[in-house]
């Protein structure tokens, strides 16, 4: 019954499984108010005036507040500040907040916020991206001077000379659709001044060092004056940031003009309206391929809808640029890919990060080149795929690791049965359902590659009684990122992981590691635990070394013991203890900065990250004659994680991400009226539930790479942009259809 | 007293005294704010996530849905009364840390409870059972695959 050859194990699984654990707005203050934000209906405005003597004047109400209570800077963003944390003198989308109400309960601030009165004169509304690109459009940011946030291109080679060169041309439009991230818990912050002054903040967000940026420059704070602490997350998916940031920053200013504890915890329709979505994608491909089934040329314009706010629009889809062509060689490229500005709720960062909306592309351009080419799709994909040694399109040669695409790609199709089964689909015939698989393979570039800065610290804190505590600049997302950091340190040490604490986050105890996304967690943050670890063996064989008649380099840490090459041993508690004697502390941080990477923003050329994952999902689905509707009935994924820290842990990302991925397939799509949101809740906006989904095999492939120094590389992301095309792909081997708009299973 | 008469509210066991005004509440409400019970979690308010599941006289129920006066003289388990007094997990409970089930935990005291009052009346389900009990309940994590593990892991531990 129970196959479990190992049982998994997360720090936080007790708190979690009982009820313990305190999310934010689990968390109550003495004397705590409750403040909510207050919206207007208008999708692009120039606000006149908003009126809050009524509101101010409600039962309970204790502080109305607008953007002239600013008392920092009232534009917040990680890389343009256009976002007006509180409305002033426009409202860009339906979701911008013009003031906060803070009552002594949250139902009061709920009323009084009804109580608000807004003076706007609409403007014309920006919501194509591509018309908002026209000469003449309305503006969303008159200052930015245009609606185009942020155009990268790809040149590399001469397409045309390799469209010449083609036997087949294959022409194509996809388009993508807005995407919740839809995380269970939503928004919430609490925060507090403390008699020190320090603004404490605490609340559901992914990215501590940006929340604590926005709370100290919409105060006017120097950032050693906000602290954030690291309170438990109900899900992020990459929608943690940005928005709960300005939450944030908003409740600390509630908290800051009242003196009190402020708790602002949203609804989920405000969570829906309010917070940044997955950008929807309009992709225009031209593919070349000779005679031989080699690809010769790809020309690409894409179009990514921004919204009102730039947010991280230039790194998702600067991703989209690097990956546009999926896995495979290409010698002519000409890609353009454009984020533009328009006033529909803004986008940003969502679990793939720019790879979902072109692999969904890529991955069904391939087999409808490899069916002109008279080729399968897997023979296609062999002959094209990059492989040790290849270039990339931006011009990196891909080695110093194990380039497994071809292994992944030959685990899914053993598994899956898939050459046997492919003979099996429908293709639209026959009496029955419609039977089909599919597959998609990608290569992802690993974290932040070379738009971000991109480094790492822990600090490793061996106490006297040999326990340890362990501090990372990594952020617990659900995801175990924590339980990974205490694993790599318990084998670095070789103690058992009883031994380690994982110290609650604070921004004012670990020097800025940056933002836990991109699926750095592990390759990152265990990066640096590493590095301390290794400094603390230093410094712990150090005491012992002379004694053992041996060098600190040769002590070998296992079994919670220090073993010299000769035999002799200590335990590890009692050379901490030494090290305490001696007058000095087994203590360490460790820095993992990122390998080195380069970038020509003009040719877009270079080597775009530091190393590489390799991926392939497959699926098996059904289709209803009569009804359409799809039911999947198996799936398989294959991916090269580097190492596996935390098995269980590494199965849950895989399991996620598929049915996240299967969700982006099937139906998941943010309904649109205008610039006004349809879908507000789950009655509105679809995810998969259990009976949505098959059963899963996953399939680990462990090639450790050498530029991580645990070994370990990424899951997070890749599970997740994969099972959409091989929907697609299954879609059309089932009906002999092509879904070149998402979802396949069409919109509500 | 007006509400004198009113069969009392029970608990995880401990009978809760119920006011007039109490009786009017939102459960969810009450459970978390008055009576600091915070495991089950608000996390759509329409009764469509399954996050705020509690059990009532060991039935399934969504307490964002439901008022206090609704579940009087009944006995509510929420996620807090499923340990043994001593701190003993639940096996159910052992079954979701020992199988992966447990990711950002927002889901989790939900889950478990629905898969508890499923467990109950069937103690011998197949997967594709166990599948169906949580279908209500939403998660975004784990793509449900190791909570099925769990569910089906304890259940030799209700045949009794």
């Amino acid at each position: 019954m129970d196959g479990l050859k190992e049982k998994a194990w997360r720090n936080d699984a007790e708190a979690k499984v009982t009820g313990r654990i305190r999310f934010t707005d689990d968390i109550k203050l003495p004397g705590m108010l409750h403040a909510v934000p207050v919206y207007a209906d208008f999708v692009h405005a120039r606000l006149a005036a908003v009126g809050t003597a009524a509101a101010a004047k409600s039962l309970g109400v204790v502080r109305v507040i607008t953007s002239r209570d600013v008392p920092g800077s009232n534009r917040g963003g990680q890389i343009l500040k256009d976002v007006h944390v509180l409305a002033d003198d426009k409202i860009r989308y339906h979701g911008d907040v013009v003031a906060v109400i803070v009552a002594d309960t949250r139902d009061q601030a709920i009323a009084a916020a009804k109580r608000v009165r807004v003076l706007a004169e609409p403007l014309p509304e920006v919501l194509d991206p591509e018309a908002a690109l026209a000469p003449d459009a309305p503006l969303v940011h008159e200052g930015h001077g245009t609606n185009l946030i942020h155009r990268h291109v790809v040149r590399r080679g001469d397409v045309d000379r390799g469209f010449a060169e083609s036997a087949h041309i294959i022409e194509q439009e996809f388009r993508t659709p807005f995407v919740e991230h839809a995380y269970l818990e939503p928004e919430a912050a609490l925060c507090a001044v403390r008699a020190d002054g320090i603004v404490e903040v605490r609340g559901s967000i992914q990215h501590p060092y940006s929340t604590r940026r926005f709370v100290a420059e919409f105060l006017g704070l120097p950032l050693a004056r906000v602290e954030v602490v690291g309170t438990p997350m109900g899900g992020g998916f990459g929608g943690k940031d940005d928005t709960a940031a300005l939450v944030c920053a908003r409740t600390a200013l509630a908290a800051l003009l009242t003196g009190r504890p402020v708790k602002m915890t949203y609804d989920r329709e405000w969570s829906m309206r309010e917070s940044y979505k997955r950008h929807p994608y309009r992709l225009r491909y031209r593919m070349g391929v000779g005679a031989d089934g080699l690809i010769r040329a790809v020309r690409c314009r894409v179009v990514a809808n921004g919204g009102a706010y730039c947010s991280v629009s230039p790194w998702v889809t600067w991703r989209s640029t690097v990956q546009c062509c999926g896995p495979y060689v290409v010698p002519h490229v000409d890609a353009e890919v454009s984020s533009v500005y328009t006033n529909h709720v803004f986008t940003g960062a969502m679990r793939g990060f720019g790879s979902p909306q072109v692999n969904f592309a890529v991955e069904q351009l391939v087999e409808m080149a490899a069916e002109k080419s008279g080729l399968s799709g897997v023979e296609f994909r062999r002959r094209n795929m990059v492989r040790r040694g290849s270039t990339t399109v931006t011009g990196q040669v891909l080695d110093g690791h194990v380039v497994s695409l071809s292994q992944v790609l030959d685990r899914v199709l053993a598994a899956s049965g898939y050459e046997e089964k492919l003979k099996r689909c429908s293709r639209g015939k026959g009496e029955d359902d419609y039977y089909g698989i599919g597959l998609a393979l990608s290569y992802r570039g690993v974290s932040l590659g070379a738009e971000g800065t991109d480094v790492c610290a822990a600090v490793v804190s061996v106490q006297f009684d040999g326990s340890v505590l362990l501090d990372a600049g990594i952020h617990e997302n659900g995801q175990g990122a924590e339980s990974a950091m205490i694993l790599i340190l318990a084998e670095e040490l070789g103690v058992d992981r009883g031994r380690i604490v994982f110290r609650p986050y604070s921004t004012s105890s670990i020097p800025d590691s940056g933002t836990t996304v991109a699926s750095r967690a592990t390759i990152m943050g265990g990066g640096a635990v590493s590095r301390a670890a290794a400094a603390i063996r230093l410094q712990m064989a150090g005491a012992v070394a002379a004694e053992f008649g041996c060098k600190p380099e040769d002590v070998r840490f296992a079994g919670g013991r220090l073993v010299a090459p000769n035999g002799r041993d200590v335990g590890f508690t009692e050379a901490a203890q030494r090290l305490y004697r001696d007058q000095k502390y087994p203590y360490a941080l460790g820095v993992f900065p990122a390998p080195h990477v380069d970038w020509d923003e003009h040719t877009g050329q270079g080597k775009a990250y530091f190393t590489w994952v390799y991926g392939c999902q497959a699926v098996e689905l059904a289709v209803g004659r009569r009804t359409g509707r799809i039911r999947l009935l198996n799936a398989w994924a294959a991916h090269d994680v580097g190492r596996a820290v935390n098995r269980a842990a590494l199965l849950g990302q895989f399991y996620g991400g598929m049915a996240m991925g299967a969700g982006f397939g099937l139906f998941e799509s943010v309904g649109m009226d205008g610039g006004r949101l349809r879908s507000l809740n789950y009655d509105t906006y679809r995810i998969p539930r259990s009976t949505d989904m098959p059963e899963m095999t996953a399939i680990i492939l462990e090639n450790r790479d050498p530029l991580s120094p645990s070994g370990a590389k990424s899951i997070g992301e890749p599970a997740n942009e994969l099972m959409a095309p091989a929907i697609a792909n299954a879609y059309y081997h089932a009906t002999g259809k092509r879904r070149c708009e998402l979802p396949v299973g069409g919109a509500k | 007293m007006k509400n004198a008469a009113s069969p009392p509210l029970i608990v995880n066991g401990r009978p809760i005294r119920v006011s007039a005004r109490d009786k009017r509440k939102n459960l969810l409400t009450f459970l978390r704010e008055d009576l600091d019970l915070t495991g089950a979690k608000r996390g759509c308010g329409i009764g469509q996530c399954g996050a705020c599941t509690i059990l009532a006289d060991n039935r399934p129920l969504r307490a964002c849905h439901t008022l206090v006066a609704d579940v009087l003289g009944r006995s509510v388990t929420t996620i807090e009364g499923l340990a043994a007094p001593d701190g003993t997990l639940h096996p159910l409970q052992q079954a979701f840390i020992d199988h992966g089930a447990i990711q950002c935990g927002f889901c989790t005291p939900g889950m478990v409870l629905a898969a508890h009052a499923f467990l109950m009346k069937h103690p011998e389900p197949t997967r594709a059972d166990a599948r169906r009990a949580i279908g209500s309940n939403l998660c975004r994590c784990t793509g449900y695959q190791q909570i099925i593990d769990a569910i089906l892991a304890a259940a030799p531990s209700y045949r009794k």
